[in-house]
């Protein structure tokens, strides 16, 4: 595997792969001295046109655990006009010895863009593109979702779970990449989102959709993956008003109680406690959030084994 | 002048036949046959076509001369077989007032390769909100009778009733580049499915649609001409065929890339494939073919836009919109029209000459090939495969190489030639052919 630039890629033999891997690796984060020789030697860049501090520390210590060395470059504002061109940038960041890219960047599809334009030699990871896709926040979804449903996870898939993905889903690329992982993975996916932020054309993704959120949750789903509420977006009139959201759409107590005993809850964080989740639930212990931040670094140590050749 | 016969030419009506040019005109073969100094063409197996007009030239002179020049524009149009274009006013500063339509005019004829039309900015600085000196650049040097803020919609629906009536004052045409900008911000690419799937902010089929709905209305109650820049949509032709079976006065163009690419090439973010309006569906381009041999859309224009290596070497959505027409136009429309049998050649005389001409007041083209007509003359090599395009500055071209018919093997403007066995001739050779 070149790069890791999207879930849709991915077919069912690369994304188990790739989950069993973390898994490996998981087994790291408990010993008493966390680290691995594995790339050593082996130099990524965190190059992030956009801030998350949390995904870029996730990478940093997947990279750490493995011993690569680690490079950042946080630019400031992103486009073209405020400086150097995204082109420049990596192959800069390439002459400076990067082998893996980790790339973070407010234009859907710029990861592709690198990985295919012929700038760069370099493996790619789509660290978030736009709202395209984020494939290592699905990764972690799907191995959480895994250990909490499998006893053995290991070569599991998630045929005949139910997941629900409630929020802004036309400008989500978390949504996006869980939709095709977990499909692939064979699971039921249900949407569920107010009109305004429904994609266009969702009727022919694999997906079931819905503005219902009570509806979907009168489903007894498996689990509810709760997005992160972009306030910009909420509350000029053009969308929705962030009320009628709240009430529609948030996973408050009451309907996290209707869910059944054994369902979970999701968030890819940072959460807005109080709006699409309630403070109760996401402290309950439905709330699997903390798990998923903890396999995220499992899982983009894979991602980068896998890229620098993996078993072979 | 040089006199030239040209003989054994496919003429568009389908015989075969010589033409003959002598100072600027076409003349009876019988007058140059056999003199002293008639240049002989052998046209045998070459389609005849009048000298192609384009309405919708993007020359990006006077502002962004690394893109574009109108020297550099006006060749690439003659490799592509046009003799006339109409350059749009989107540039820096903008044609908004007789300084720049004038001097973009004789500029264009400095270069030589092709008449060289203005168009004049409906709004100052192409704003939308106060109308440029229209009447000033109308009866400037240039002569301007096409008004557009291409690039930029007229929004305003009290501003764009002003430009209709002003424009028809003046006998002249407002051409909209529709486009509702609040059902478009931040728009990247045709709004559907795919959209939804890369995370593109879309462009929805109805942002082009109710604009085109509200000015053939504004045109039908002032009474004035409208013409709609590159129509993308099957629901825009069918508010066009309404619109002409109801009687209103307008005229609507298709560019080359909307007869021929789909959206789908986006798929891969090459922002090559990035252009306003977007590249639209299967569907769409259809319909647009067909509206196009029905006569509902009345002309192809290539919306030529060319772009610095930088606009486009960069993530999707920073990229700039456009791509290249001028010299791949003929080999799209002989693709997606002639080849398929929608279209004969006298169709494409007309949707790629004397009906642009027509919309643009520009005299000349209206006998094409005529004795006595202005000597605007075209030699198509329609069983050869086209070219890349070689005369633009720029090379945002989205085609792939060798896989479109029709090569441009001869172009006259005016009498002189332009092109000459497929190659460009010499700027300093067009220069003094027309000073002969």
């Amino acid at each position: 595997m070149k790069h890791l630039l999207s879930t849709r890629d991915l077919d069912v033999d690369r994304a188990v792969t790739l989950l069993d891997t973390a898994e490996e690796f998981q087994s790291v984060a408990n010993r008493q001295v966390p680290k691995l020789p594995t790339l050593r030697g082996v130099t990524m860049v965190n190059l992030f046109f956009e801030d998350s501090t949390r995904t870029r520390l996730s990478f940093e210590a997947a990279a750490q655990r493995l011993s690569a060395d680690i490079m950042t470059f946080q630019v400031q504002g992103s486009s073209v006009s405020k400086g150097e061109s995204l082109k420049d940038t990596a192959q800069t960041l390439e002459a400076m010895g990067a082998d893996i890219i980790v790339i973070r960047h407010p234009a859907s599809g710029a990861a592709a863009t690198l990985a295919h334009s012929g700038w760069v030699g370099s493996s790619i990871i789509n660290a978030g593109d736009g709202a395209h896709e984020h494939p290592t926040q699905a990764l972690l979804d799907a191995m959480t979702l895994r250990q909490r449903f499998h006893a053995q996870p290991r070569g599991a898939l998630l045929t005949g779970l139910s997941v629900v993905i409630v929020g802004d889903i036309v400008h989500s690329r978390v949504a996006r990449s869980n939709v095709f992982l977990l499909t692939t993975l064979g699971a039921s996916v249900t949407l569920v989102a107010p009109p305004a932020l429904m994609p266009q054309g969702v009727e022919d993704w694999p997906v079931a959709h819905t503005h219902d959120l009570d509806h979907a949750i009168d489903g007894g789903p498996d689990a509810v993956m709760m997005l992160r509420v972009q306030r910009e977006r909420m509350g000029d009139g053009a969308l929705i008003s962030h009320k009628d959201y709240v009430r529609n759409y948030s996973l408050t107590v009451g309907r996290a109680d209707r869910l059944p005993a054994s369902s979970i809850v999701m968030h890819p964080g940072p959460m807005n406690r109080g709006v699409e989740i309630a403070s109760q639930v996401a402290d309950s212990s439905r709330s699997v959030i903390l798990d998923q931040v903890r396999n995220g670094v499992s899982v983009r140590m894979a991602a980068l084994y896998e890229l620098r050749g993996g078993g072979a | 002048m040089t006199s030239y016969l040209i003989s054994g030419a496919e003429l568009p009506g389908g015989a075969r036949g010589d033409l003959a040019i002598s100072d600027g005109c076409f003349v009876d073969p019988k007058d140059v046959s056999g003199k002293k100094g008639t240049v002989v063409v052998d046209a045998s197996g070459l389609v005849a076509l009048p000298g192609l007009v384009d309405l919708h030239t993007h020359l990006r002179q006077p502002g962004q001369e690394q893109a574009e020049t109108i020297l550099s524009g006006s060749q690439s149009a003659a490799l592509g077989g046009f003799t006339a274009v109409h350059a749009m006013a989107n540039t820096d500063p903008v044609a908004d007032t007789p300084g720049i339509t004038d001097a973009v005019a004789r500029m264009g004829r400095e270069a030589g390769y092709v008449t060289v039309r203005p168009v004049g900015a409906i709004t100052k600085g192409l704003a939308g909100q106060e109308l440029s000196a229209m009447a000033a650049m109308a009866s400037g040097s240039a002569a301007v009778r096409v008004f557009s803020d291409d690039g930029k919609c007229v929004h305003d629906s009290l501003v764009m009733r002003r430009a209709l009536e002003q424009a028809k004052a003046l006998d002249a045409v407002v051409a909209q580049h529709a486009q509702d900008p609040r059902l478009t911000v931040d728009a990247q690419m045709n709004e559907g499915a795919l959209s939804s799937r890369l995370g593109l902010t879309g462009w929805p089929a109805v942002a082009e649609e109710s604009i085109i709905a509200r000015d053939v209305l504004l045109a039908e109650y002032v009474g004035a001409r409208l013409h709609v820049c590159h129509l993308s949509t099957a629901g825009s032709v069918d508010v066009i065929r309404w619109a002409k079976k109801r009687g209103i006065s307008v005229t609507a163009e298709v560019t080359p890339h909307h007869l021929l690419l789909t959206e789908d090439l986006v798929a891969g973010f090459d922002p090559l494939f990035k252009v306003n309006p977007p590249l639209r569906t299967t569907e769409d381009t259809i319909a647009l073919r067909e509206a196009l041999a029905e006569g509902v859309i009345d002309i192809v224009a290539t919306d030529h836009a060319p772009h610095p290596s930088e606009s486009k070497e960069c993530a999707f959505g920073e990229a700039a919109f456009g791509m290249l027409g001028l010299e791949m136009a003929l080999p799209v429309v002989i693709e997606t029209l002639v080849k398929p049998g929608l279209m004969s050649w006298s169709d494409v005389a007309r949707v790629l000459s004397s009906a642009p001409a027509a919309i643009g007041s520009l005299g000349g083209y209206d006998a094409p090939l005529a004795v006595g007509s202005q000597a605007h003359l075209t030699l198509v090599d329609a069983s050869a495969v086209s070219l890349s395009p070689r005369g633009s500055l720029s090379s945002n071209n989205p085609y792939p190489e060798n896989a479109l018919p029709g090569r441009v093997m001869f172009t006259f403007h005016h009498g002189v030639a332009t092109v000459a066995g497929g190659e460009l001739v010499a700027a300093h050779v067009v220069s003094a052919g027309r000073h002969a």
